[in-house]
């Protein structure tokens, strides 16, 4: 009996000592889960999910504290690579948090801005170009549509307008479709 | 001499149709009544306009400038006035629009002042810099901008210059028209290529189904003396003609995807390109025109000289379409593209107008489920596993897709052709791959967007910290004054002090304020 | 709008491909008939209205077209292949039912044409003969080709004991095993009646009609010389090497491959392009692994034929080996320097 024990111990101090080994030498700084989440989440830093940014909703994610389906931007693609990702149901966006809206910009009208610069400090990305009593103007390019800078403007002159389609940006369509259609035709 | 010739995995053997279009020769397309021509022809950065609604342009004009160096100009057809610079439909499937200049012709075609490019004595970069303001682009159907080919490598030399002159497709028959009516021009354009890379050798591919132009092209080579230059007969089946199969066939290196053919020594122009090089750099010409076949369902197929933005509608009426005609489509049978009307322009990258009607080519038969049969891997000259990249693009797993070298795809048509099943494979390799793009600029936008909050964040704190050290250090001044100030003996509170100096302060404001009321 | 270039395609489609197959298997089952009377072809009526029903049944249920997909004629392969392992005077219940769960659970519960992973005519083999071991050991004899008992026998009354005989296999293995430890292959080949000139009376010349349809399907470019020839030849390979070894307990390779369900494994059943690997390299392992195991079943296994055992096994291996054995594409052969440069 004394030898089965001594063999059981000695696997336990074997395989202990190899698990510790791996938990210094093998050791990753920082979450790595987090930041994987932060990379599928559309950075719009819009705040509809309830959190102030991407970042904190990811880290809440990863806690468990916030469920994967109160990203509107990120829409059902979001949600379908966050139930992949994390191996949780995949679940409809969940109404309270807004809806998926198609990929807009802002744009304001030059002819009512009064450059009170009150959307330069609530645009998340810094997209917006101005300063006080200069004309304010949004890079197209960097707006992520997030919606922030409408609120705050005081003479309402931001406008979304979705991304219209264009020979650039064009994509072929999924080619597959009811077998009883295309009879029909 | 009997030169050895390599094989390329796979590829099919489609019912040819070029006796059609063969026998005439190549004929001038009359002027419409009014040219509208596309900015963007070419692979790369949309050239802007450099003509307004009202000027008068020249035959060959620059119209429309290049954007950076992978772009390439765009010049008028014709003489005339410019009536517009506005949006009008392109020749894509999407049926969208894009910038075009629209010019009517004043009918007297003049050419602007032009003279030969003297290309033997610029620098490499003078030379490119004149075939892209030239608007030289491949005429193959890529429309690549050629200037950016025309380089010898690493070695500062190509081992083998490839023309391609095999023309795979059913039906198209302008580059053989061109070989057997133009061959001085395509060599002597050969010829320039091969001192600009300073290629060892160059050797033109030509199908054997087209003895004739391999006859006249010979000939041209003996008549001119070029030196060097071989024409070569290819074996006849489809897809030949794809850059990377030729310079399989010619050479048998095989060129990976993503890596330059320069690289290995090799470099591939098409025939027609060729010629308009030579054009370009000899007669001082910018491309404004190209040879179209026009085939399918009219009555008299032919190949045309056409300028650039005469629309299609005009061209296929020369040849007298049937009634029954339903569908024009850009390119050839296996690779073309369905137009979203007739009015669409011709381009640069416009090498066959293909008439279509429900009997010439019917609607395919109803997608059936993928047996795994195979058929498609064993017709694919890329060596690709089809059914594979069809398994995973349907299900929109785009990762797994790309694993199986969903880009190596040269969306030749093989697959679809032998499929079993009716299966129309290149739309769904299309499909996948314009996903996969759009999610590869998604990304990229995030990441940006996410730089750009940490960077705001990060400047938030910042300034917070900057201001609280400006109001730290103002308080330690303003401590070191009282302090000063009670050395000198005046209160032993320096803040009673600071209070009673501001109280003074403010005392004497209220006093200047109100002597100023009273004053007026 | 759609794009559906290529616009031409050529004239092959799924249902040209299996009625050549179909095709394919008549010689095979003229010289059945010839040998073993005309029992099979009641049983091939069976199973196919059995398969059409069924297939019929699940198209309705999972709201498809139904003429469409019954017309690709890949139903009636599996029923085909389904009455030609099964005996022939098994009751008639037995193949309607065997090609029921073929069709309904191997094939329609996976997704349809297309999704089975496993061959559906195996599965139902497999199922029956663990389910019911007698009666598909209850094989004709050579020469009984009386209709009408036949008859009998599937329908009403079975009264076997003239038309029965075990087949070859079944007969080796029970002598070599249970008999008396003196028994040799050459004893019992030269003893029993079920033994012709190589692979079994009459069952020799079905199997050469099988390898004669066979040749066909691959001149034909419907199956490739790569599973076929990795089959037969592993067999052979692996029955040589043991008998050279053994041979008073083991039998040589002309007899496996001429025996049992080896020829029209090989040529019908291996080359399901559903279930099995697609690669040319993936094809041979695949083939090799499936002879392999039959042999081992032959051998040392409880049943008389191993092939629809070792398919099914082998059917779990596909999507590793498919995975391991991609060829390199263009471009990327001789380990990524330039392909084919001479």
């Amino acid at each position: 009996m004394f030898s089965a024990l001594f063999v059981m111990a000695l696997g336990a101090v074997i395989l202990g000592a190899a698990l510790g080994y791996a938990a210094v030498k093998f050791r990753v700084e920082g979450d790595p889960l987090v930041e994987k989440i932060d990379s599928i989440l559309p950075q719009t830093q819009c705040g509809q999910c309830g959190f102030p940014g991407c970042r904190p909703y990811a880290e809440a994610i990863a806690k468990g504290e916030a469920d994967i389906n109160c990203c509107p931007p990120g829409g059902e693609e979001g949600i379908k690579k966050l139930a992949d990702l994390l191996g949780r149901e995949f679940k409809p966006l969940s109404g309270e948090h807004g809806v998926e809206k198609p990929k807009s910009v802002a744009v304001i009208d030059e002819n009512v801005c009064i450059g009170c610069t009150l959307c330069l400090q609530a645009c998340p990305v810094d997209a917006i170009v101005g300063a006080a009593k200069q004309m304010h103007t949004i890079v197209a390019a960097q707006c992520t549509g997030c919606e922030l800078c409408i609120e705050p403007c005081p003479v309402d002159c931001i406008a979304m307008l979705p991304i219209a389609e264009a020979v650039d940006n064009w994509k072929w369509k999924y080619p597959v479709f009811d077998i009883a259609q295309r009879r029909a035709a | 001499m009997s030169r050895r010739l390599f094989k390329f995995h796979g590829g099919v053997k489609p019912a040819y149709n070029k006796e059609s279009s063969n026998h005439e020769q190549i004929a001038d397309a009359p002027l419409p009544a009014e040219f509208v021509i596309p900015l963007h022809q070419s692979i790369g950065g949309i050239p802007r306009p450099v003509v307004k609604a009202g000027e008068h342009v020249q035959k060959g004009q620059l119209i429309g400038g290049p954007d950076g160096s992978v772009s390439s100009a765009v010049h008028a057809s014709t003489s005339g006035t410019v009536k517009a610079v506005e949006m009008r439909r392109m020749p894509h499937t999407s049926g969208l629009s894009a910038l075009c200049v629209v010019i009517e012709p004043d009918g007297k075609d003049e050419w602007i002042g032009h003279a030969p490019v003297p290309w033997r004595t610029m620098s490499p970069g003078e030379v490119r810099n004149a075939l892209r303001d030239a608007g030289v682009v491949g005429l193959g159907g890529a429309v690549f901008p050629s200037h950016l080919k025309v380089n010898p490598g690493k070695e500062g030399h190509l081992d083998t210059l490839v023309i391609n002159g095999a023309e795979c497709e059913p039906f198209i028959t302008c580059d053989d028209m061109q070989m057997r009516e133009r061959p001085d021009g395509i060599i002597k354009g050969a010829a320039i290529l091969r001192d600009l890379t300073k290629a060892r050798q160059v050797l033109i591919g030509v199908e054997d189904n087209k003895p004739e132009a391999i006859a006249a092209m010979r000939a041209a080579v003996e008549r001119i003396g070029a030196e060097r230059i071989d024409v070569v007969a290819v074996p006849t089946r489809y897809p030949a003609g794809g850059a990377k199969q030729l310079i399989r066939v010619l050479t048998g290196i095989e060129v990976p995807h993503g890596k330059r053919s320069t690289d290995y020594g090799v470099q591939c122009f098409n025939t027609g390109t060729a010629h308009a090089i030579y054009d370009a750099l000899e007669l001082g010409r910018p491309m404004i025109s190209r040879i179209v076949t026009v085939a399918g369902n009219v009555e008299r197929p032919r190949n045309y000289e056409v300028r650039f933005g005469t629309p299609m509608k005009d061209v296929v009426a020369l040849c007298g379409p049937k009634p029954d005609t339903d569908r024009l489509i850009m390119g050839g049978p296996m690779m073309g593209f369905r137009m979203p009307g007739d009015e669409v322009p011709v381009v640069k990258a416009t090498n066959c107008i293909l008439v279509g009607s429900k009997v010439l080519f019917p609607p395919p038969p109803p997608e059936m489920p993928c047996i795994r049969c195979g058929e498609c891997a064993k017709a694919c000259p890329a060596d690709l596993a089809p059914f594979e990249m069809y398994w995973f693009s349907r299900a929109k797993i785009f990762g797994k897709a790309q694993e199986y070298h969903l880009f190596d795809c040269i969306e030749c048509g093989c697959c679809a052709y032998v499929c079993p099943s009716r299966i129309p494979l290149v739309d769904y390799y299309r499909f996948a791959k314009s996903e996969i793009w759009a999610r590869e600029q998604e990304k990229e936008a995030a990441d940006g967007a996410r730089e750009r909050y940490e960077f705001r964040l990060a400047r938030e704190e910042r300034e917070k910290q900057e201001k609280a050290a400006r109001l730290a250090a103002k308080a330690a001044e303003t401590k070191a004054k009282l302090a000063a100030a009670a050395v000198a003996g005046a209160e032993d509170d320096p803040k009673k002090a600071l209070i009673a100096a501001a109280q003074a302060r403010a005392e004497q404001q209220k006093t200047a304020a109100e002597t100023k009321t009273n004053a007026e | 709008m759609l794009n559906n270039s290529p616009y031409f395609r050529q004239p092959a489609s799924v249902s040209s491909v299996m009625l050549r197959v179909l095709a394919a298997l008549i010689p095979g089952i003229a010289v059945y008939v010839w040998f073993f009377g005309a029992a099979i072809l009641i049983q091939i009526l069976l199973a196919s209205a059995a398969a059409l029903a069924g297939e019929a049944a699940m198209l309705k249920i999972r709201g498809k077209p139904v003429l469409l997909f019954l017309a690709d004629g890949s139903a009636l392969v599996t029923a085909w292949l389904i009455a030609l392992t099964f005996p022939p005077i098994g009751p008639w219940w037995l193949v309607v039912l065997a090609t029921l769960i073929a069709i309904v659970v191997a094939k329609h519960l996976y997704g349809g044409l297309g999704q089975n992973p496993f061959n559906p005519a195996m599965v139902a083999f497999c199922v029956m003969i663990v389910a019911y071991p007698q009666l598909m050991s209850q094989w004709p004899a050579v020469g009984f080709t009386d209709f009408s008992a036949q008859l009998g026998a599937i329908f009403g009354e079975r009264h076997l004991d003239a038309m029965v005989m075990a087949t070859p296999l079944d007969t080796l293995r029970t002598a070599l095993h249970t008999a008396e430890a003196k028994a040799t292959v050459a004893g019992v080949f030269g003893s029993n009646a079920a033994f012709g000139n190589i692979g079994g009376k009459g069952w020799e010349w079905v199997a050469v009609a099988y390898l004669l349809g066979g040749l066909w399907l691959i001149q034909q470019r419907i199956i490739t010389w790569h599973m076929p020839a990795a089959f037969l030849g592993t067999l052979a390979l692996i029955a040589g090497i043991a008998s050279t070894a053994g041979p008073d307990k083991l039998a040589g390779p002309l007899f496996h491959i001429l025996t049992g369900g080896a020829m029209l494994g090989a040529f019908f059943i291996v080359t399901d392009p559903v279930s099995g690997a697609t690669t040319p390299k993936g094809k041979l392992i695949f083939a090799a692994g499936i002879a392999l195991l039959t042999w081992i079943i032959r051998v040392f296994g409880a049943y008389p034929d191993g092939i629809a055992f070792a398919t099914l096994l082998m059917n779990i291996c596909v999507p590793l080996i498919d995975m391991a054995t991609q060829p390199p594409v263009f471009g990327h052969k001789n380990d990524g320097k330039e392909g084919g440069k001479p």
